[in-house]
């Protein structure tokens, strides 16, 4: 292994680009060809994306992801520590929507384990879930945005994404990553304070998702390098496994929280937008709409949510709570039996999915009946997303490239696991 | 939908054997290495079933002398809304088995995860390379013999 | 401002060079932005309006190292991507200074794991420690501001020429 050889772009991957047909070729291929780099350190590869594009003149004819300056052995680790344990890790695979991926990892465990956890628990779960959200597209618009050079849209969906993280602050007592949901419940009830400023920020967002809207919708700019770029159908986006929004970009109306109904969705009353366009810039106008129908979700909520306990009422699987652990002998046995030893689900193999902000995040359980699982595996949307990029940025521009990176909305923290 | 998915994939591919299981309402089922792609075919094109979606392809490594993997496949049907398993056993003496990223072409990279993380070959892959480690790494991590903290040295650093 | 008063009086004032060098040095760092994962969106936080990096004359973020003097890590380095790091740095005009910013930057943290890098001083002459996972953006300006001081008791004739890891007064300081 020479070290020396690592600056250098690998031979197989030169192989693999030059594999690719390029039926866009001029005859005299060799004299106009070119192999660009992109990445991994590239501010609009969001994050740690190498792309080794194929060009003639400045048109892409083909291009190869290469994926793994991120990977951190996820899967791995979860096969060495209890299900309990993970939850902080899962903050870190999409870091955008920390509590999309907690709500997630729990609904899978608690599958696996016949668990339910109680009606507020889980109104919270989807009122955190819808938050996230909308705090995930607003980077994403932004960071999308700036890749095309409108900086002040950046800077002011942050200030309404900082809105979101205050209310995390009061809600778990961390801004970013959150751990805050529990096998069985959430770690603790949402105080008053947490309800009255989730009430103020819907009331303003309409009004301040509008004002950004302005900033790019009317702009001849943004739309011009969006509009026709990148164009995908309905059947190849699903062909290449595309979910969420750039799936609904194409025309497809797959969302797991109408497919396959989890916590309450199906007591909800939301669309699910779709554009047929398959765009970029119909991929844009996904994310606003969910937003939206996101703030809808989270007004039915607060209306809806009932009173009652957060954490299910089974001592074999379900932490305790701290006070009744300092002083109850039974509290003390099972905390420290499901802290040691984990929490023991039946053998079995269960595989629970969640819509996230990036599409579909599912997690895979194979469970030999001990505290830890035997096999996780993660189903990342970002890593399925990113698998259209090279069919994407076909006959396309080296500049388009940045666009429609942004359309899809990596975050290379789950697609490299 | 358990006998409907059985009687179109006998009907289709008559000399198989399946053999199904459930748990938690998931069905699974399991086919010969040799068949998957054809059973994926059937599964993809029959018109009652259209299990146009591939989530999911991993494997499970079980730490046996014989069919140490299972390769899982998972899939799902947008008409139906319907979620299927389908597995298939690999030995560690024979540890190959054909694509099915001609069926669907998501199954691509999560082909090439596989390769990376367990070793197994999938026969007829367009571009199987390595997903995440470095080309030069000799290991394949999930795999149950090897350590959580990695073997010293096999990765290099740059120097100081 | 104290500098304007002079001004008017005097017309002029003494300083030692060194000193003026250091002055201007620290209050104009330009950060390279090495965001690798979770702490690039604090990072991007802290540029951002509420915590607004700009205060401390650091807002100009510069994604080509050849401008910059600052790197911040921001993730997890993995030894896939510590060559790339260290080719980053290397191409960093002298003097540079670098923080560690995060848990898993500084020592590996929660992912003792095959790929991880455990702590990037194996490769790195670091700077700061940055303690959080990831670290509140108050936090890194709190680091910025350790730098700027660190920057501030520097001297001229401590960057004659010599590799960052061979000097002695900024190591120790």
């Amino acid at each position: 292994m020479e070290i020396a050889d690592r600056d250098e772009v690998h031979p197989k991957i030169i192989e693999a680009l030059l594999k690719t047909d390029a039926g866009l070729s001029s005859d005299d291929a060799l004299e106009n060809e070119m192999i660009l780099n992109m990445g991994p350190q590239h501010p609009a590869t969001h994050g740690v994306l190498r792309l080794v594009l194929r060009l003639d003149g400045e048109t892409v004819i083909a291009c190869v992801p290469e994926l793994g300056y991120l990977h951190r052995g996820y899967e791995k680790m979860a096969e060495n520590m209890s299900y309990y344990e993970f939850i902080p890790h899962t903050d870190r695979l999409d870091y955008l929507a920390p509590l999309c991926n907690n709500v997630a990892w729990v609904l899978a465990v608690e599958k696996l384990a016949g668990i339910q956890a109680p009606p507020r628990a889980q109104y919270i779960r989807m009122l955190i879930s819808e938050l996230s959200r909308i705090a995930s597209h607003l980077i994403a618009v932004g960071s999308m945005a700036m890749d095309v050079g409108a900086l002040t849209v950046f800077l002011w969906t942050i200030r309404e994404r900082e809105k979101i993280l205050d209310i995390w602050d009061i809600i778990c007592g961390a801004r970013f990553t959150n751990s805050y949901t529990r096998i069985g419940g959430v770690a603790n009830d949402m105080q008053p304070e947490a309800k009255a400023k989730v009430q103020w920020f819907i009331n303003q967002f309409d009004e301040n998702l509008e004002e950004c809207e302005k900033l790019l919708n009317a702009n001849r700019i943004f739309i011009d390098r969006l509009e026709g770029v990148g164009v995908i159908s309905g059947e190849d986006a699903l062909d290449l496994g595309l979910t969420g929004p750039s799936l609904r970009g194409s025309g497809v109306d797959y969302d797991i929280r109408r497919y396959q109904p989890y916590l309450f969705y199906n007591e909800m009353d939301f669309k699910i937008p779709t554009y047929t366009e398959g765009d970029c810039l119909a991929r844009y106008f996904v994310r606003i709409d969910e937003m939206r129908e996101s703030a809808k979700i989270v007004k039915q909520i607060l209306d809806k949510i009932p009173q009652g306990d957060v954490q299910a009422n089974q001592p074999k699987k379900v932490l305790p709570k701290k006070h009744e652990v300092y002083s109850k002998m039974e509290e003390l046995i099972h905390d420290f039996m499901i802290v040691n030893f984990g929490i023991n689900p039946p053998d079995g193999e269960v595989y629970h999915a969640v819509e996230n902000p990036k599409g579909e995040l599912g997690f895979y359980f194979v469970s030999k009946g001990e505290g830890h699982p035997w096999k996780c595996k993660i189903r990342s949307p970002s890593f399925n997303n990113l698998q259209s990029v090279p069919h994407l940025v076909k006959g396309y521009m080296v500049s388009d490239v940045v666009a429609i990176i942004g359309s899809i909305d990596p975050v290379m923290g789950e697609a490299d696991k | 939908m358990k006998e409907i998915i059985l009687n179109q994939l006998n009907a289709s591919l008559p000399n198989i054997q399946v053999e199904t299981s459930e748990f938690k309402d998931e069905l699974t089922i399991q086919v010969q290495k040799k068949d998957i792609v054809e059973v994926c075919k059937v599964l993809k094109n029959d018109s009652e079933l259209k299990f146009i979606h591939c989530i999911d392809v991993t494997a499970i490594d079980w730490a046996r002398r014989k069919d140490r993997f299972t390769v899982v496949y998972h899939l799902f049907s947008l008409k139906n809304k319907f979620q299927l398993v389908v597995k298939a056993d690999v030995d560690e003496s024979d540890c190959n088995i054909d694509t099915v990223s001609s069926v669907w072409r998501s199954a691509n990279w999560h082909e090439r995860e596989v390769y990376d993380m367990y070793g197994i070959t999938f026969n007829f892959h367009p571009d199987l390379r390595r997903m995440y480690m470095p080309e030069e790494f000799e290991y394949h991590p999930l795999r149950k013999d090897f350590p959580v903290l990695g073997i010293p040295g096999s990765l290099p650093l740059p120097k100081k | 401002m104290g500098l304007e008063a002079k001004l008017t009086q005097d017309g002029f004032l003494t300083t030692k060079i060194d000193a003026l060098l250091a002055w201007s040095r620290k209050s104009s760092v330009w950060p390279m932005p090495m965001g690798i994962s979770c702490c690039a969106i604090e990072m991007m936080a802290v540029g951002g309006p509420k915590y607004d990096i700009a205060r401390f004359g650091s807002e100009v973020m510069r994604f080509t190292p050849r401008q910059c003097d600052l790197m911040i890590v921001a993730g997890t380095v993995t030894y896939k991507m510590s060559h790339v790091v260290k080719k980053i740095y290397d191409q960093m005009p002298d003097p540079k200074w670098v923080i560690a910013m995060g848990a898993c930057t500084s020592s590996g943290g929660m992912y003792r794991s095959y790929p991880v890098v455990q702590g990037i001083d194996q490769f790195l002459p670091v700077d700061i420690y940055l303690a959080g996972c990831p670290p509140r953006p108050d936090n890194l300006l709190n680091a910025l501001i350790q730098i700027q001081e660190k920057i501030g008791r520097t001297k001229g004739r401590d960057f004659q020429n010599k590799p960052l890891s061979e000097l002695n007064v900024i190591q120790n300081n």
